[in-house]
């Protein structure tokens, strides 16, 4: 039908300001549409990153020492509990056994065996409340991107080191090589010089957290085997919910994966891409309406000439295929004018590259622009919208048309 | 000379009841080829109800229509629309031509809607029944800047694309001077003699219709004449 598609294009190119309005229009809302796609996604990859990202994404924790129960076997009710000691850790003790295991699997980015557990730091008169977090050196960074928030220091950790907060080195006035004593819940002190510190920019780590190495907290925690936990992060952290049964299966673990614990999270980012999924619907619609309203306006403005064209021979099939064809190829050129202005004001935007702690401004996704679904979507809507004014066009009477 | 048309007892009535409006009642016509008629008759009485029947782009209420053996009484409109393509060419008083096209391009539509695209056999066969209407320096001329004359002569040149056996005019002249006027009836007079394609032409003008060998008269919906 070339025929009819040149038609269609005359008719376009004719009333040459209403194209252009017309187009303009639908790029309008084409840019909603990829605006609205790269913030959610943005949005979402910046949550992730501030949170997932960072987070284990599939934790073994070592299960709790449940109070043992005794009961006598001649069946009196004496009933012994042993209080839950709080000394007395959990421990993983075979990881030698296990952690080549998880490292094989397929999408397992790497592990780290850690020692976790409460302690007081002490300088000089000042003492705080920290959690100890035993890591393997040169592992540091496997989890949370230990090296990526270092602001003094090294993220290293050595024989006598410890990381420990912004937040915290303020609050305690400490300063980079300084000793500081670290005395464990178990009672145990060491004296740490203070080799790097971070800032992750949340609360909580910045202010509580101090980072030995895992000798450091063998010392400190009295645990000369084994570990409290293992961390494995994945190269897809949505693929932690099939991988940590298979984790579990193959160890015997009780591997957990983050998804249990960031349920409010995951609801929370899928309410979010819905929220984006009306607001592109609505602009789809703006789009549809728009460009119905003109071509109905004009199939009634050409109403003669759809007369005399059926009147030399021309089809009902001829007429509705030159006003399907205006309608798509207004679809069409406004989805790439809109696509690549969408673009064009999304490059002003900081890579996504940066979305981390102190970035400011809207998280917002170049690569999740969605440019090509935004253009067959508008391409597709666009030939939905033209198909009444098309065919109120094919069943115009040509003699009422003609008006003669 | 051979049968080209017939119509029988034909009737078209509009609206219904009260509204009823009896346009054409039981009306008979024959036409041969190669006739050149001219379609007289007061303001309402019909002809331009009766030429839109005769080409096919509305159907009669009751009675017959065969046009070169074909009953078209009861075509299904795909039936029609390629029927008219093939066989009959229109010129109408007012809204003849597509003004976005240039003159040639309104004078191969015909051809181009049933191959499907702009031919350069359809192009040249364009361009001589342009220049036949004496356009030569009008062929790639936007429509919308001609003269009502110059229109009306593109018109014809388009009826005639398809080498049609009828074309049917309706007021061709109306709106156009005396000279003009003329101008277009030679034509149509020339291309009648030369070629032998059937014209019927309604006109309200002794002159135009004193060009034409036959003069059909409707009144009351029926023949008189
Ligand atoms: N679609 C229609 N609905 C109702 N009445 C109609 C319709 N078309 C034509 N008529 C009526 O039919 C009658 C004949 O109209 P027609 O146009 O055929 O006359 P005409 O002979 O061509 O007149 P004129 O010389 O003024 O062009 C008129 O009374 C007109 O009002
Ligand atoms: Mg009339």
């Amino acid at each position: 039908m070339l025929y009819a598609l040149k038609i269609a294009i005359r008719y376009l190119t004719a009333s040459r300001a209403q194209t252009a309005l017309l187009v303009f229009g639908v790029a309008i809302g084409v840019f909603i549409f990829i605006f609205m796609s790269a913030l959610i996604g943005g949005l979402a990859e910046f949550i992730m990153a501030r949170t997932a990202g960072d987070m284990s994404h599939i934790t073994i924790q070592a299960e709790a020492v449940d109070p043992a129960l005794v009961l006598p076997s001649d069946g009196r009710t004496v009933l012994l509990v042993q209080e839950a000691s709080s000394q007395a850790t959990a421990v993983l003790k075979d990881t030698p056994a296990f952690i080549p295991l998880i490292e094989a699997l397929p999408g397992v980015i790497g592990t780290s065996q850690q020692i976790n557990g409460s302690g007081f730091l002490t300088r000089g008169a000042q003492v705080t409340q920290v959690s100890i977090n035993g890591l393997e050196p040169g592992r540091e960074s496997v989890i949370a991107n230990l090296a990526s928030y270092i602001t003094a220091g090294t993220a290293s950790l050595g024989a006598g080191g410890v990381l420990l907060g912004k937040t915290l080195v303020e609050d305690m006035d400490l300063r980079l090589g300084q000793t500081v004593r670290l005395q464990s819940s178990g009672g145990v002190e060491a004296l740490l010089t203070i080799t790097g510190i971070y800032e992750m920019g949340s609360g909580g780590p910045d202010r509580r957290q101090a980072y030995v190495s895992l000798a450091t907290a063998r010392t400190l925690f009295k645990m000369p085997q084994g570990v409290t936990r293992v961390e494995i992060k994945l190269a897809d952290l949505y693929a932690a919910d099939a991988l940590a049964p298979r984790i579990r299966a193959l160890t015997g673990l009780d591997a957990r994966s983050w998804t249990e614990q960031a349920a409010q999270l995951l609801e929370a980012l899928r309410a979010q891409a819905q929220t984006g999924y009306i607001l592109k619907a609505f602009a789809l619609l703006t789009i549809i309406i728009g460009v119905a309203s003109a071509l109905l306006l004009s199939t009634y403005r050409r109403r003669p000439e759809i007369g005399i064209m059926r009147a030399m021979g021309a089809g009902r099939w001829f007429v509705t295929v030159v006003f399907v064809s205006q309608g798509a190829l207004i679809g069409l050129m406004g989805g790439v004018f809109g696509a690549a202005a969408g673009y064009g004001v999304l490059l002003a935007f900081p890579a996504r590259e940066s979305f981390g702690p102190g970035q400011s401004g809207l998280p917002i996704d170049i690569t999740q622009g969605a440019y090509g679904l935004a253009i067959i979507l508008t391409t597709l809507g666009a030939i939905a919208a033209s198909i009444l004014p098309a065919r109120a066009a094919a069943r115009l009477d040509p003699v009422t048309a003609i008006g003669q | 000379m051979t049968a080209l048309l017939s119509v029988q007892d034909l009737v078209k009535t509009f609206g219904s009841g009260d509204a009823e409006t009896r346009v054409l009642r039981g009306l008979n016509l024959a036409m041969q080829t190669g006739e050149l008629a001219a379609l007289l008759g007061p303001s309402g009485s019909g002809k331009s109800t009766l030429l839109t029947i005769l080409g096919t782009l509305m159907h009669p209420t009751s009675g017959s229509h065969t046009m070169l053996g074909v009953d078209l009484t009861r075509a299904s409109d795909q039936a029609l629309t390629e029927f008219r393509n093939l066989h009959i060419g229109f010129v109408f008083q007012f809204h003849n031509l597509l003004p976005d096209f240039t003159a040639l391009e309104n004078v191969i539509f015909p051809t181009a809607v049933r191959e499907g695209r702009e031919t350069v056999r359809a192009r040249a066969r364009g361009q001589d029944l342009l220049v036949r209407m004496g356009l030569a320096d009008r062929i790639n001329f936007p429509t919308a800047n001609l003269s009502g004359g110059q229109k009306q002569r593109v018109a014809v040149a388009r009826a005639l694309m398809n080498s049609p056996e009828l074309v049917l005019a309706d007021e061709p002249t109306g709106n156009l001077d005396r000279a003009s006027a003329l101008q277009v009836m030679d034509l149509i007079a020339e291309i009648n003699r030369e070629e032998g394609t059937t014209f019927l032409i309604s006109t309200h003008d002794e002159k135009i219709a004193a060009v034409c060998r036959r003069q059909i008269v409707v009144g009351d919906g029926l023949l008189t004449g």
